[in-house]
């Protein structure tokens, strides 16, 4: 059978760019891609891996287990302690060099306790910051983790 | 002759209609009407099924968990852009809603309308809805963004062109282009902490458990007895996102 040197050229050409496109495409997709969906399977992985800062209060009661269970008699007891003392992973693995902050300011106390028509009064005591006790600290007179002890 | 013909045309006519109207019917009766889904979607039978539920009345608006957020997953304190954050809505007595997100409630919250003024206020914290028909994930050019098999919406991070795309197909505003790595960066629903078992740091944080998250698979699980238990809503559902953030006590005026 007779095939004209046009068409020979023509189907070389096409297996040439199948060829090539295969070559193109296993190199530039991931190997992972379509793994489970149109993403990267090894992104789950990555995402994964990250390591936790907030280590969760079961990592906090082995060492101050005192101040714990003294939080759990009051008020305060269902805060997490990282809420107020921030992420708490670094000064778990390095309990000397790294300290958490203890803020205890009138300002941050108020980010729950100013009074706000926003906020629902049986969820939160509020006060009007500027009469309460304007000249002393929160914690001069409440102790953070048992709020209705108060100092004399 | 008192009556009048009626053409052969105009008799097929009315036989095609009656024919389709009854194929209609009987095929209506043979199948079940499905337009009723699960809105959130199912996912996979062997995986969990992640939602979130907020219950608006107990969020004292705070901030810690948008600040904590922050510290979690390295997301720049300046400039401005969050993974989460609360916005304090004022509904005034002339009908006007005003809305306020200072720092993303971080420091926290003025009231900056006179209490003679205030017809409601309350606050809303906002985060991914980790819709499972996601529209940021739909318009991905290069499958950098996606659903994982647990429903949680994340970004590969490795393979975003940081085209920008998501940022603009988000109907909550939930995406932002991370200012040193120059891709898009949201909410992963703390992905690293709930698959080693912990809950995401927001949520960790939050002093009033006003957030919770849970296995819409897990009927008698945390947050479906929280759905079942309380009146919830999602935000923009006429969007058909699919949304699996359940708001308690949502009022109209939050968009």
């Amino acid at each position: 059978m007779y095939i004209p040197p046009q068409i020979k050229r023509h189907v070389l050409l096409l297996i040439v760019f199948v060829v090539a496109f295969i070559l193109l495409r296993s190199l530039l997709v991931p190997s992972s891609f379509g793994q489970y969906g149109h993403y990267r399977g090894d992104a789950l992985g990555e995402n994964a891996a990250r390591i936790p800062k907030y280590s969760g209060k079961d990592s906090c009661t082995d060492c101050h287990s005192k101040i714990v269970d003294q939080q759990a008699t009051d008020v305060h007891a269902n805060l997490a302690c990282e809420t107020c003392h921030g992420p708490g992973d670094a000064h778990v693995h390095a309990a000397k060099s790294v300290k958490l902050p203890k803020v205890g300011t009138r300002d941050f106390c108020g980010l729950c306790h100013t009074q706000n028509k926003a906020r629902n009064k049986k969820v939160v005591p509020q006060l009007i910051m500027a009469e309460h006790y304007p000249e002393k600290n929160c914690i001069d007179c409440h102790n953070p983790h048992q709020p209705w002890d108060i100092k004399k | 002759m008192g009556h009048k013909k009626v053409s052969s045309s105009r008799r097929s006519f009315f036989k095609t209609a009656a024919a389709l109207a009854g194929a209609t019917v009987a095929s209506a009766a043979l199948l079940p009407f499905n337009g009723i889904v699960y809105a959130a979607g199912t996912g996979k039978k062997d995986k969990p099924w992640y939602g979130i539920g907020i219950d608006l009345e107990k969020c004292i608006g705070c901030g810690r968990c948008a600040n904590a957020c922050k510290s979690e997953n390295d997301v720049p304190h300046e400039p401005f852009y969050f993974r989460n954050w609360v916005e304090q809505y004022t509904v005034k007595n002339d009908g006007s809603v005003k809305v306020e997100s200072p720092n993303g409630g971080i420091d926290g919250f003025k009231q900056a309308v006179p209490d003679a003024d205030v017809f409601k206020s309350f606050f809303v914290p906002k985060m991914c809805n980790h819709c499972s028909n996601s529209p940021c994930v739909q318009v991905c050019p290069v499958g950098a963004t996606f659903v994982s098999p647990e429903g949680v919406v994340l970004v590969d991070n490795n393979y975003c062109i940081g085209c920008r795309y998501c940022i603009q197909a988000c109907p909550y505003g939930c995406r932002y282009i991370h200012p040193e790595h120059q891709v898009a960066d949201k909410c992963t629903l703390c992905y690293h902490r709930i698959t080693k078992g912990m809950s995401p740091a927001c949520m960790e944080v939050c002093p009033t458990q006003a957030r919770i998250y849970g296995d819409l698979h897990d009927k008698e699980g945390p947050l479906v007895n929280f759905i079942k238990t309380h009146t919830c809503q999602v935000l923009k559902p006429d969007m058909n996102t699919s949304s699996k953030l359940f708001y308690n006590a949502l009022s109209m005026e939050v968009r």
